[in-house]
């Protein structure tokens, strides 16, 4: 995370959001907003609020529901010349822009021999909150992840929140940009002017001998959360965040694992061909291993997410699953060990209120 | 010479003012993409050619009579059916031979092949096996040529199974909508593969699903090229200084080879030959070359044997790609 200094303030996620968005349209006249609900009263939950008033309808609009469509048009603009910004308030409904994304948009450059790139950011948003059910809840980030000439990022923070959308709209590839909203309230200090958070680079948030946590998405604040109690109980975590998903920072986790012997990862998706399961595969494939690794990857329940509060907080990891997991597995032979889990919550997700 | 290429031929349906039309460049098109399709089936046996090939032989009228009103600096993006289009915006025929052939002089670098022609300097943007696929794609680069104002458009071709995707539909709204500068020609040849449009269209109404969305559309039931110059000249004219959005052409064109491959395939179960009768009659290859004179039309025709000569032996002669080249243009730099 960030230093302070004197232009470094805290700064919210979807503010973060906003900001970035703000200052690369201000340097950039070929940057644009479109997507369904971007320029009404809600702004995406505030994080596009005012930019029409800004920037003006032409640059920033809504669409019709035709996310298909809309996905090949920004594919078409971004070919000439354009660098469009398509946001989904909710991450399920990227799957009817898969045609578009894996079928053009990621294939383009190569297919076309070099002669077009494609320079766009597809938002989306991990809907988690409380309730939100089947549909509204899904972490797909793993299938993007299978398709080369697509990037994909998942910022868990306000400070990377704002680098990474500067880097994703600077970049002149397709790039999967992954909220998740039970971060847009998170603050974090972040730099005032326009800034980068470097691709394929991930960062050591925690440093600990006894095991290494990778999260993803909000599942970082999860494992920080259960770093905090795993030091309660005599066992330091190191926590690390990929940041950017593909291109992904294997060699980071292997040197962290070479410190540690001891590998959870924890996702905001199901784990089977997920983010996680390519993580623990980067790993046990790594020449660059010197001990003996124990790994273990935890992830959504293999169910659909579920609604009704019980069943639902279920469904997902939590810092206190995460801590009595990692203590397991640094300590085998102690016998099971659960941190209290009112303690184990997090603030931000406390506070949230519906509806959305 | 130049003089009696030029016909009367009617333009504008309101004014109905005869205006002059150069037949010469219509000619050459139809007839350079007639014998390079030929070219290439009689090549295909070889098995130089790599790359399945959906040949434009019998569909050349739709791509020649818009792109013939087309700026250098137009657009257009096509369908995996392809050749013509590319070939009538004037992409480079080395280039697209040797991306047939792999080489990594094609117009792709041997990455894309048949199916993904492009030719950004002439105005081709690259074409799609997944049907329906570059239709929004077209949308967006006329969303950016709007924005940029010089009066560009960009021409939309895609087949009659393109009109049953959902994309198709989501795009003529969005079109009109935002009136978009994009003439959308549905090259109808009556068959999605080898399945008839009585057992995937409900209505042959296409002409009137599209007119619900506020576009302008016409049908063209016989090929005729010069008609289908003269509506698209009409439907685009007035898009480039902004006075009308988007505009649809529906052509009934034929497929006189197989679906994919360089043979004919009347013996199979789905069509026979004599749907081909009238459609040969009708060949506007030989209806527009007979229009010239015999020396002109031998001139033309002896240059493009020279053209189809050269690319396929700069297709023979150039290198394959590199095995790193396999891993360059994943990601853009």
């Amino acid at each position: 995370m960030s230093t302070r200094n004197n232009s470094h303030r805290p700064l919210r996620y979807v503010d973060a959001l906003r900001e970035a968005v703000s200052q690369e349209m201000e340097l950039d006249p070929r940057v644009f907003v479109f997507g369904l609900d971007v320029d009404d009263h809600k702004g995406i939950q505030g994080s596009t609020l005012g930019l029409r008033e800004k920037f003006g309808a032409e640059r920033v609009f809504t669409t019709p529901l035709s996310e298909d469509a809309m996905t090949g048009v920004a594919i078409g603009a971004a070919m000439a010349g354009l660098r469009p910004i398509h946001v989904h308030i909710r991450m399920d409904f990227l799957m009817l822009c898969m045609n578009q994304l894996v079928n053009i948009g990621a294939k383009a450059h190569y297919m076309y021999g070099g002669a077009v790139k494609v320079p766009m950011v597809i938002r989306s948003m991990i809907g988690k909150s409380w309730g939100q059910g089947a549909q509204h809840s899904q972490g797909l980030h793993a299938m993007f992840m299978h398709v080369p000439g697509l990037k994909v990022v998942a910022p868990s923070n306000a400070h990377d929140a704002k680098g990474c959308m500067i880097a994703a709209i600077r970049d002149d590839n397709p790039v999967i940009f992954v909220e998740h909203r039970l971060l847009y309230p998170t603050e974090a200090y972040v730099p005032e002017e326009p800034f980068t958070v470097p691709f394929g680079h991930a960062r050591v948030l925690k440093t600990g001998k006894d095991i290494t946590l990778v999260g993803i998405s909000n599942m970082v604040m999860e494992c920080l959360r259960a770093q905090e109690l795993l030091a309660e109980a005599g066992v330091q975590a190191e926590v690390l965040d990929p940041i950017w998903l593909a291109p992904l920072d294997i060699d980071s986790i292997v040197d962290s694992v070479n410190r540690t012997g001891n590998l959870l990862v924890v996702d905001t998706a199901w784990t089977s061909c997920g983010a996680s399961a390519e993580i623990v595969a980067g790993v046990a494939e790594s020449a660059r291993v010197l001990r003996g690794v124990r790994m273990a990857r935890m992830g959504y329940a293999a169910t659909t997410c579920p609604p009704s509060p019980p069943i639902e907080q279920e469904f997902y990891p939590n810092a206190a699953k995460i801590a009595a997991k990692a203590y397991e597995m640094v300590r085998p032979e102690s016998g099971e060990w659960t941190p209290d889990a009112t303690r184990a919550m997090l603030t931000h997700q406390l506070q949230f209120r519906g509806p959305f | 010479m130049f003089v009696f290429s030029f016909r009367f031929y009617y333009g504008d349906s309101f004014v109905r003012q005869p205006v002059m039309v150069d037949l010469i460049p219509i000619y050459t098109k139809l007839r350079l993409i007639r014998r390079v399709e030929e070219e290439i089936a009689r090549v295909y046996p070889s098995d130089k050619i790599k790359s399945p090939v959906h040949l434009s032989i019998g569909q050349e009228s739709s791509s020649v009579g818009v792109c013939d009103v087309l700026r250098p600096d137009d657009m257009v993006s096509a369908s995996y059916r392809g050749h013509a289009a590319y070939l009538a915006k004037g992409g480079d025929l080395n280039a697209m031979i040797a991306e047939l052939y792999g080489k990594a002089t094609g117009c792709a670098r041997g990455k894309g092949g048949s199916m993904h022609l492009v030719g950004m300097d002439h105005g081709v943007l690259g074409g799609s096996a997944v049907v329906g696929t570059t239709i929004p794609m077209a949308l967006g680069y006329a969303f950016a040529l709007k924005r940029e104002g010089k009066g560009r458009v960009v021409a939309a071709f895609f087949g009659d199974g393109a009109t049953e995707e959902g994309v198709f539909h989501e795009s003529m709204n969005f079109a009109a909508l935002h009136r978009l500068p994009v003439l959308f020609i549905c090259e109808n040849n009556f068959y999605a593969i080898h399945e008839p449009l009585e057992k995937r269209w409900a209505t042959r109404e296409l002409c009137e699903r599209v007119r619900t969305y506020g576009i302008p559309a016409r049908q063209i039931v016989d090929g005729d090229v010069m008609e289908i110059r003269r509506w698209a000249s009409e439907a685009i004219a007035p898009m480039r200084s902004g006075a009308s959005g988007p505009a649809f052409l529906e052509c009934h064109v034929y497929r006189w080879r197989e679906h994919v491959g360089p043979g004919e395939d009347y013996d199979a179960a789905y069509r026979g030959r004599g749907e081909l009768l009238p459609w040969q009659e009708s060949d506007q290859v030989k209806i527009i070359g007979a229009q010239l004179e015999d020396s002109e039309r031998a001139r033309i025709d002896a240059q493009i044997e020279s053209d189809i000569a050269a690319a396929f032996e700069f297709a023979e002669s150039s290198p394959f790609p590199q095995p790193e080249d396999l891993f360059t243009h994943v990601y853009a730099k």
